[in-house]
């Protein structure tokens, strides 16, 4: 185009009405928008969410006490304390995640050798104060208990990929 | 009565903050009061019937003018204290042109305002039956033509002036030309060259220097 | 009652009133316009904007308002106190202060006064000064120079807006707002003088430091500009008049362009309904296309705003005053007053 019909554009704004145009089309389509507390997107099974320690069926803790998620958590924040139980099994006296240090990556789960500790799809724990973010073992364990069949299904879902 | 009452407000908040112009320490405070001092004074003109005044008065003073006052002396890094060394020594010298300003302007004031008829004998009475934005266009561009054009035209000097002045034109400077700009289109500037792995391909020259 | 309504406190009362009544729905407008903006900005990117507090979020503004009302005015080291407290209310208070001469109806103004598209002109033209005052008041780069870009965008715009009025004016043969609406009877003069128009509603755009020539306060670049360092309250001044100033250009576009209050369809049904109505729908239309210049288009950069206002806009103005002024006497159409 020459310069002078260039111009002769710009000044009458064709460029600017033709965005305006797309703009105001958007206007009138339907809305993504997701009423998040009412609607939920869905979750991949491998989200990380919350952590849980799980159980096995019989209600035996899965947790051995290898230490190896400990050892793995880049963010260190996994604190273990082990000791032989009276039935001479090894299990963890102690076991805490502080969840403000937590940085979601998921190696803890990935280290686990009997998939014990895992991330939920749980991602609502917000909470009003610093000290409910420290986990200890009855809490995770019983976000284990409270969400047992979703962890099973996501673990089974995903297992094909692992 | 309310006139004479806003009068009053106006005349006093207009003295004071004319006052404080002079005697402010900060110069942008003296700016801000300057520009009180303007609006209080269209007040006054509006008070006085002169409604166009009082509105170009605001907007080429107060919206204009005073605004690149303000500008200037927010830019500018003035040391205070360096400004009122020499006050001692100059302030008899100040005081004395004060006074003669001050007697001055009493003489006229009070011989004009004593003299009886004076309103009558204004040579171009305002008009009672049209606005004052009308009275004043009929006069300027009737009995005044040529002067006020004259006047433009030195105003339009001035400014041509102003800009010639501060005008320059670095020669090394790099300048955007945007119609080039926005005349590019991908057909003259990209060229697909398809390129042997791990030999690469010669670079075609570009035929237009690229912007 | 009327002879009370003559003497002067009946005035003084009668005044106040009126304000009132032109003050507290600007508010109320103001207020819905930041709901509007936010709805009309989500629909645009395909969200739904403020939903929650109450029906359709209608009472969102409130709630921000309660927010503002209670959080802390935090001064900065170094701050001239006075001034930047003083300037938000004059921002906020020279947009409300403007109203006064807007005629909403035949006549119903608060004062009908012969000049007062002048006095509109006057009060925009002051609207810098609380921009000025906050950025130096602030004591802060981001601020100064948020300041100093909007008052030189300012004062270039005013240029060209003001040779806009000036041919309506031609046309018109009358500084009062009300002879204004009057003349565009027959045709709104927004076709004869479309690229004013065009011109008029585009340095609206830069007066009230919207987007797309927003670069005064640039959140991406300066941070906040001129009111990085306001919280609270004096903030929320700042908002309320920013918004009432975009009001306010809508109502000066519809008043100098769009026929005021004018019936659009001059026959019977349509010119029954209050001219208030046509007023408020012809504003909300304004207000509605400056947010949704707002959602389409990129910010300008400093240069090109200038370089718009003075060698786009100040030539093709002045052109068409000059050739305005010759068609008019050319074909008689002068008015004569």
């Amino acid at each position: 185009m020459t310069r002078l019909g260039r111009m002769a554009w710009g000044l009458v704004l064709w460029e600017i009405l033709c965005g305006l145009a797309l703009t105001l089309r958007y206007f009138f389509k339907p809305k993504a928008t997701i009423n998040y507390p009412f609607e939920k997107n869905p979750t991949s099974p491998r989200f990380k969410g919350e952590h849980a320690l799980r159980r096995y069926p019989n209600g035996e803790e899965r947790c051995i006490a290898c230490k190896l998620c400990e050892a793995v958590c880049p963010a260190q924040a996994i604190t273990i304390e082990a000791a032989p139980r009276d039935d001479g099994s090894r299990r963890t006296t102690r076991y805490d995640i502080d969840m403000t240090k937590c940085i979601y990556c998921g190696l803890c789960e990935e280290a686990c050798p009997v998939d014990a500790i895992v991330e939920g799809p749980n991602f609502e724990f917000a909470t009003e104060t610093r000290e409910e973010l420290l986990y200890n073992k009855a809490k995770l364990l019983d976000n284990g208990d409270r969400w047992e069949p979703e962890l099973a299904k996501r673990l089974e879902l995903d297992a094909p990929y692992r | 009565m309310i006139p004479n009452l806003l009068f009053d407000v106006f005349s006093f908040i207009l003295l004071g903050s004319a006052a404080m112009v002079v005697t402010s320490r900060n110069p942008v405070h003296a700016v801000l009061f300057l520009i009180l001092a303007f609006i209080n004074a269209a007040a006054l003109f509006l008070l006085a019937g002169a409604e166009f005044l009082a509105m170009i008065l605001v907007i080429v003073y107060v919206g204009a003018v005073a605004v690149l006052f303000l500008f200037v002396v927010m830019m500018l890094d003035v040391n205070f204290a360096a400004l009122r060394e020499g006050f001692q020594r100059y302030a008899p010298i100040g005081a004395l042109v004060a006074l003669i300003l001050f007697v001055e302007l009493a003489l006229f004031v009070t011989g004009s305002t004593i003299a009886p008829g004076a309103a009558a004998a204004r040579l171009f009475p305002t008009p009672d039956t049209i606005t004052n934005s009308q009275a004043l266009g009929s006069l300027i561009y009737t009995n005044y033509l040529v002067l006020f054009q004259l006047s433009g035209v030195i105003l339009l000097v001035a400014m041509i002036g102003a800009i010639v002045l501060t005008h320059r034109d670095r020669k090394r400077a790099k300048r955007q030309n945007l119609d080039v700009q926005h005349a590019r289109v991908p057909a003259e500037t990209l060229t697909m060259v398809s390129a042997k792995l791990g030999a690469g391909a010669p670079m075609p020259k570009p035929n237009k220097e690229t912007l | 009652m009327s002879a009370f309504l003559q003497t002067d406190l009946g005035i003084a009362i009668l005044t106040l009133l009126e304000s009132l009544a032109i003050i507290v729905p600007l508010l109320l407008g103001v207020a819905y316009l930041t709901w509007f903006e936010r709805k009309v900005m989500g629909a645009i990117q395909l969200r739904k904007g403020p939903n929650v507090v109450g029906p359709f979020g209608l009472w969102q503004p409130f709630a921000d308002a309660i927010k503002m009302l209670f959080k802390e005015t935090i001064f900065p080291t170094g701050a001239d106190k006075v001034l930047f407290t003083i300037a938000p209310m004059i921002t906020f208070g020279l947009a409300v202060v403007a109203w006064a001469v807007i005629p909403v109806n035949d006549h119903w103004a608060v004062a009908n006064i012969n000049v007062g598209i002048l006095y509109l002109f006057a009060i925009s033209s002051l609207g810098v000064y609380g921009i000025i005052i906050a950025g130096w008041a602030s004591n802060s780069k981001y601020a100064f120079l948020g300041a100093l870009r909007s008052a030189a965008q300012m004062v270039s715009y005013e240029v060209s807006m003001g040779f806009v009025i000036v041919t309506v004016l031609m046309c018109v043969g009358s500084l009062n707002l009300n002879d204004i609406v009057l003349a565009q009877r027959h045709i709104w003069f927004a076709i004869p003088l479309l690229p004013l128009f065009v011109i008029f509603f585009i340095s609206g755009l830069a007066e009230t430091n919207r987007a797309p020539f927003d670069l005064a306060e640039g959140e991406t670049e300066i941070v906040a500009g001129f009111f990085v360092e306001y919280s609270a309250m004096t903030f929320a001044l700042f908002f309320l008049g920013e918004y009432a100033n975009m009001i306010l250009i809508s109502a000066m576009t519809t008043t100098l362009f769009l026929g005021g209050w004018l019936s659009p369809i001059p026959f019977a049904p349509f010119t029954l309904i209050p001219g208030v109505f046509w007023f408020l729908l012809k504003i909300l239309v304004c207000l509605f296309v400056f947010v949704w210049v707002r959602a389409t288009l990129p910010r300008f950069r400093y240069d090109q705003i200038m370089s718009l206002g003075w060698k786009v806009f100040l030539p093709i103005s002045l052109i068409w005053l000059v050739l305005t002024a010759g068609f008019l006497e050319i074909f008689g159409l002068l008015p004569h007053a």
